[in-house]
């Protein structure tokens, strides 16, 4: 005797509904209240926020930090995740850890790291002017690229390990038999494990820009005010200037921007799946 | 293998070394300060010592904001337990339209920007009258684990053979006992991997709380990046490495009874 499947169904409702009240009405409630002038339908909150070109700037910003971030992260993660492929008992251990230890101690604490790491009279200026590189210190801190570093390092593990998982179920005979025909060894990556290995970019990828596009943690700490970023607006419109209007307005363009990776990579995703 | 095969793997090799020294660099450098006898931030530290452990003692208001944040994220991560258990049954197991859309719906939390859920939550629970700080915590906080959850326990039940259940139940176990002494005990694995990440996002979240906060309740995150504005001394490192010390622990515990490869395949 097993349970009628229709009433297996509403045991969803619990969570269901929690996330349903808790989570998408007031999302829905905020993005209303972006659209609405005195419960009139209006634009003009967004026009207002095009119309500065401060706003245009700090949303150009957070896109291009958020690119350069997933560029990079993805520049280091992929030959590591070959590496980490092929590895075998204590390498892949030493991978293992590496990986999920700096996933599992805070953003906040790798943060912190990088403006000790990153100060004028930090780690790195030390290192660099011990070796004769440079004689001053250099100004690290409030940089767009110390930003970059720093976002990458805290992201690698998620672009890492979906590009892993992906490799790792990929059948070595493959290139192998590749090669076995005559396959040079750039025509097997380009045709072989880069295109099987797709699908994990794809999802590292987008989890990683969608981290990098709201993140907020490690700007305030690495950039600071100097440098705003579409999170920082938000915040500093709510906590500090107190105009719910503008803080709205950014944080459905905020959200509007995360939906649409979601949906593109998904649909990137069902794609790739359907060639495969 | 060919020459150039060989030298395409030795470069990956170099960089996926570096990129592991890479990843350990922020926790290395975190730790080393925090054992420094100087009130700046030097490397080698010209002496060692304990003195930003023991100024820990004397910080006014951290050990509040260690007790809520704990509290807050074993409370939250049990209740997402429970909904995620019986919500990941009824997509595995039911029969009804929308089950795709209900699993991603469940898990999108995890994509969508904190800030804004954060922003969302505080004009909803002002809405409705909620101005309770620790409700309004606790509730988003639930927001946050219950993704984490989903995520592994949907992945995990869609490879459990639920037959286990029904025989179960053909022995006279009524469906919540069966679904206690059989499913959940199997999923064991499952079970520890999600509900140990989700505790420490919860631990760690500092975008969803900053909205939900007063004066009274503030959680270990917001305390830190407030001593961080008010006197950015070597005890921060100190603090760090306590939660470090304790991400480690939970690793401990995850590859001991998980093992390491189950938890990031979870």
């Amino acid at each position: 005797m097993t349970l009628r499947a229709e009433r297996i169904g509403l045991l969803a409702l619990p969570g269901l509904s929690f996330l349903a009240i808790i989570y998408a009405l007031p999302l829905f409630m905020l993005l209303l209240k972006s659209v609405q002038i005195d419960g009139q339908f209006s634009l003009a909150e967004y026009q207002l926020f095009f119309a500065d070109e401060f706003n245009r700037a700090v949303l150009w910003r957070t896109i291009r930090v958020a690119l350069l971030t997933t560029l990079l992260a993805l520049a280091i993660a992929y030959p590591t995740a070959i590496a980490m492929a092929r590895a075998k008992g204590i390498w892949l251990s030493i991978f293992l850890v590496a990986m999920v230890l700096p996933m599992s101690v805070g953003v906040i604490v790798k943060a912190f790291a990088w403006t000790i790491i990153f100060r004028t009279r930090g780690v790195l200026n030390d290192v660099l002017m011990s070796f004769g590189i440079t004689d001053t210190p250099v100004r690290m801190l409030f940089t767009e690229t110390a930003l970059i570093i720093g976002a990458a390092n805290v992201f690698l593990p998620f672009m890492v390990l979906p590009i892993y998982a992906v490799l790792r179920q990929m059948d070595t005979r493959l290139p192998e038999a590749a090669a076995s025909l005559g396959a040079t060894p750039a025509f097997r990556f380009l045709n072989v494990t880069l295109p099987l290995s797709l699908p994990g970019v794809v999802a590292g990828s987008a989890f990683t820009f969608s981290l990098a596009i709201s993140m907020y943690v490690i700007p305030s700490l690495i950039v600071g005010e100097r440098q705003q970023t579409l999170s920082m607006l938000t915040a500093r419109s709510f906590l500090y200037l107190r105009d719910e209007a503008l803080g709205a307005t950014i944080s459905s363009i905020l959200l509007a921007i995360a939906i649409s990776v979601v949906l593109v990579s998904s649909w990137l995703a069902a794609r790739l799946g359907a060639r495969q | 293998m060919t020459g150039t095969d060989r030298l395409f793997i030795a470069i990956s090799w170099v960089i996926a070394t570096c990129c592991i020294l890479f990843l350990m660099l922020p926790i290395v450098i975190t730790v080393v300060t925090s054992f420094t006898s100087s009130a700046v931030y030097t490397l080698p530290p010209p002496e060692w010592s304990l003195r930003w452990y023991r100024s820990l003692a004397q910080r006014a208001g951290l050990w509040d904001a260690v007790k809520l944040s704990l509290n807050l994220a074993v409370i939250s991560t049990l209740i997402s337990l429970v909904l995620g258990t019986l919500a990941a049954i009824a997509v595995t197991r039911g029969s009804f339209r929308g089950r795709t859309a209900i699993a991603t719906f469940t898990v999108s939390p995890l994509m969508m920007p904190g800030l804004v859920v954060g922003v969302a939550l505080l004009q909803f629970f002002r809405e409705i009258g909620l101005r309770d700080a620790y409700w309004s915590l606790l509730l988003g906080h639930i927001v946050i684990t219950l993704p984490f959850v989903m995520r592994t326990l949907l992945a995990s039940m869609a490879a459990f053979d639920f037959s286990l259940v029904d025989a179960a139940r053909t022995l006279g176990l009524s469906y919540p006992k069966a679904i206690l002494q059989v499913l959940v005990p199997n999923l064991a694995p499952a079970y520890l991997t999600g509900g140990l990440f989700a505790f420490l996002a919860s631990m760690d979240n500092y975008p969803i709380s900053i909205f939900l906060t007063d004066a009274r309740n503030k959680t270990l995150p917001i305390k830190m990046l407030q001593y961080l504005e008010e006197q950015p001394d070597p005890a921060l490192a100190a603090m760090s490495s306590g939660l470090i010390l304790l991400a480690i622990i939970v690793l401990l515990i995850g590859s001991r009874t998980v093992g390491l490869n189950r938890m990031i395949n979870g």
